[in-house]
């Protein structure tokens, strides 16, 4: 059974009467473990997919299974038990907290969690450890540079040690040694811990890191290459 | 989820750390509101205990017979000054065939009037009564006699006088053996009351007593009385003797009707219930109108809590992503208020004990009145509840607006 299985997918806008066709059904699955880039030029609806991935959104037409079972079928609880417990998500645009330490928020998804408080300081130190932010943890985000706030993102992904990490273009802000440094977590993650990850990106080099390859263009699945 | 709601509380106290000068500004209303309740209830309090303790200066024996039907409004206030009650009346309720158990009795007839000595002159309530007057009030002269049965029946022109009176008029020097006028004519002072302040219906400190048959005849000229005071034999015999006078003073004017009375009867357990009634429907009346500030603080809590949800859209659909429930997001926006709401309740409160406590403070020092305060915990308590209720009542909307958001995605777009 994969992790993730995506039927004929759609999504359409309505705007003022005004139809946007953003994906024109997609079918493809991800198996646990996997590391799958998504590619495409803008607008061809890489986000819009990833979203409905990390169930932020709905699909207008199709289907998507998780785990074997149909996005549609889990309930308002089980959706929110499994956005915090399985999936970390990574924004394009950070999504952080304002007035916040990095601290806050990086253990922003335990409170919904059974963890106990006690672990929560620990956990989350941890995750601002792994992406090397350690020095920061008491500064407020708004205090620290783009790549440091992309990396306060990550970590915040990490931090209940999901199935599956979606990376909306994580490295799209930083120089290409932050860039090197993200991708280096991200795919040990991957190789030591078995995580699925599955990420937006323009840039072919941090396309090299992943095994499989997803082109969109219009809507559609223009390729599917596995290395 | 228990760690969650202590969470919620450390999240609510940021979130409104955050908006210091807007969150006070929001909660003024709240504490107002508080405020008022715990000051009116406090006065409240105050204001019956006064009158009670003067009720029950009276002595419970005591029973006040009184002419007129009792005023039951502001337009009947006019019949006490019926003249039902003349001495045809107080030799029935003195005969114990008619009406047993009765220990003492006097007359009373009560006028403000022009008292002088010299070239000190005051007006004050002289009272004509009898010489029981002195056992039934038990007050008795600090310096000189009382007038007895024999001044009575001699139309003696002798005048006991209250401790202010004979501080004002005579200063320091011993009064006794002068003559002070009262209206035109002199009255030779026998005798000197102590200090005693308020008992009941007499301002003792600031009255003179002389002989009934001497006001009434000498002074004022008129053959009825003000009140009758009869005291009783024994607090258990009060409610029986105040039956039986009725039934006398019926048989006596025939009246078969009790809503025709000419005349009304009090005892001490009557007039409290009453003091009861009258300051319970004030305090009630105040109350409302502190609750009408309530309602206002509330609506302007869900206007402050509105703005917050609308600004937090962003934060609401980040806490979602992550795996916030429905629940979870309205507990956090309802905690945000009701932690509003019972921060402004907790100042309320201080500041209403505040006030409280100066107002008592004034009005024992300034004013004379013997005004205890306590602090009101039962206010307190209430205040505490119903702010905490009223951030829970105007907090929900709001807090259900912020959770029904649907997708995740829909609130993080949102700017
Ligand atoms: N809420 C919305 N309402 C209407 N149209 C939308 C909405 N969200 C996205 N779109 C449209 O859907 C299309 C795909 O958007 P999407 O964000 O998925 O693109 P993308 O592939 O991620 O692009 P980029 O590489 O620039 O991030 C765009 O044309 C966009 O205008
Ligand atoms: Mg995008």
């Amino acid at each position: 059974m994969p992790l993730i299985e995506v039927k004929n997918l759609e999504k359409t806008y309505l705007t003022d009467d005004v139809k946007t066709e953003v994906l024109r059904g997609l079918t493809f699955s991800v198996a646990q473990g996997e590391f799958v880039a998504i590619m495409g030029p803008s607008g061809s609806g890489k986000s819009t997919l990833l979203h409905i991935l990390g169930f932020l959104d709905q699909a207008s037409a199709g289907d998507y299974f998780f785990e074997g079972k149909r996005m549609n079928d889990y309930s308002e609880t089980e959706l929110a038990r499994i956005r915090n417990t399985k999936m970390g998500f990574v924004f394009q645009s950070f999504n952080l907290l304002p007035r916040t330490t990095v601290l806050e928020n990086v253990r922003l998804p335990l409170p919904y969690s059974e963890i106990k408080e006690s672990l929560w300081e620990e956990l989350a130190g941890k995750a601002i450890k792994e992406i090397g932010l350690s020095h920061r943890s008491d500064y407020r985000t708004s205090q620290l540079s783009g790549g440091e706030q992309q990396r306060v993102a990550i970590a915040r992904a990490l931090v209940m040690g999901p199935e599956v990490i979606f990376a909306d273009e994580p490295t799209g802000n930083l120089d290409s040694k932050s860039g090197q440094q993200v991708m280096a977590i991200l795919s040990q993650l991957n190789q030591k811990r078995r995580h699925t990850i599955i990420l937006i990106t323009h840039d072919t080099e941090i396309a090299d890191y992943a095994q499989r390859i997803i082109r969109l263009r219009d809507g559609r699945i223009e390729s599917d290459k596995t290395k | 989820m228990n760690t969650y709601l202590i969470y919620g509380f450390k999240t609510a106290l940021n979130g409104l750390k955050a908006n210091k000068s807007r969150s006070s500004l929001t909660i003024l209303g709240i504490v107002i509101g508080i405020a008022a309740i715990i000051l009116i209830m406090a006065i409240g309090q105050g204001a019956q205990d006064l009158i009670l303790n003067q009720i029950r200066g009276l002595g419970s024996e005591t029973i006040f017979v009184g002419p007129g039907r009792e005023p039951q409004g502001p337009s009947e206030f006019t019949e006490i000054l019926s003249d039902s009650l003349k001495n045809k009346e107080v030799e029935a309720l003195k005969d114990p065939a008619m009406v047993p158990g009765v220990k003492r009795l006097s007359p009373i007839v009560l006028q403000v009037m022009t008292v002088a000595f010299e070239n000190e002159t005051k007006r004050i309530n002289v009272v004509g009564a009898s010489d029981l007057l002195m056992e039934i009030m038990e007050i008795y002269p600090e310096k000189g006699i009382f007038f007895g049965e024999e001044e009575i029946k001699q139309y003696s022109s002798v005048v006991v006088l209250g401790y202010e009176v004979k501080k004002e008029l005579f200063g320091d020097s011993d009064a006794l053996g002068e003559k002070i006028k009262i209206k035109d004519r002199n009255f030779k002072v026998i005798g000197a009351l102590p200090q005693k302040g308020r008992v009941g219906m007499f301002d003792v400190d600031n009255m003179v007593v002389v002989p009934y048959t001497t006001l009434q005849k000498y002074v004022l000229g008129t053959n009825f009385y003000n009140t009758i005071l009869v005291q009783a034999e024994g607090e258990a015999a009060v409610t029986r003797v105040a039956g039986d006078i009725e039934r006398t003073l019926r048989e006596l004017h025939n009246i078969d009707d009790p809503s025709k009375d000419d005349f009304h009867v009090m005892t001490q357990v009557s007039m409290a219930e009453r003091v009861g009634i009258v300051t319970d429907a004030l305090t009630a009346l105040l109350l409302s109108v502190a609750a009408i500030s309530l309602i206002v603080g509330g609506i302007g809590i869900m206007n402050i809590m509105l703005v917050s949800v609308t600004e937090r859209t962003r934060e609401i659909g980040l806490r979602k992503a992550v795996g916030a429930t429905e629940n979870d997001i309205l507990i956090q926006f309802l905690l945000e208020a009701v932690l509003l709401t019972a921060i402004g309740g907790i100042i309320g409160i201080a500041v209403g004990a505040g006030f409280s406590f100066l107002t008592s403070l004034i009005l024992t020092q300034v004013v004379g009145f013997g005004w205890g305060f306590s602090f009101p915990f039962s206010a307190a308590a209430a205040g505490l509840i119903v702010s905490s209720l009223v951030g829970l009542i105007f907090g929900l909307y709001p807090a259900r607006k912020a959770a029904a958001k649907k997708d995740p995605i829909e609130a993080l777009r949102y700017e």
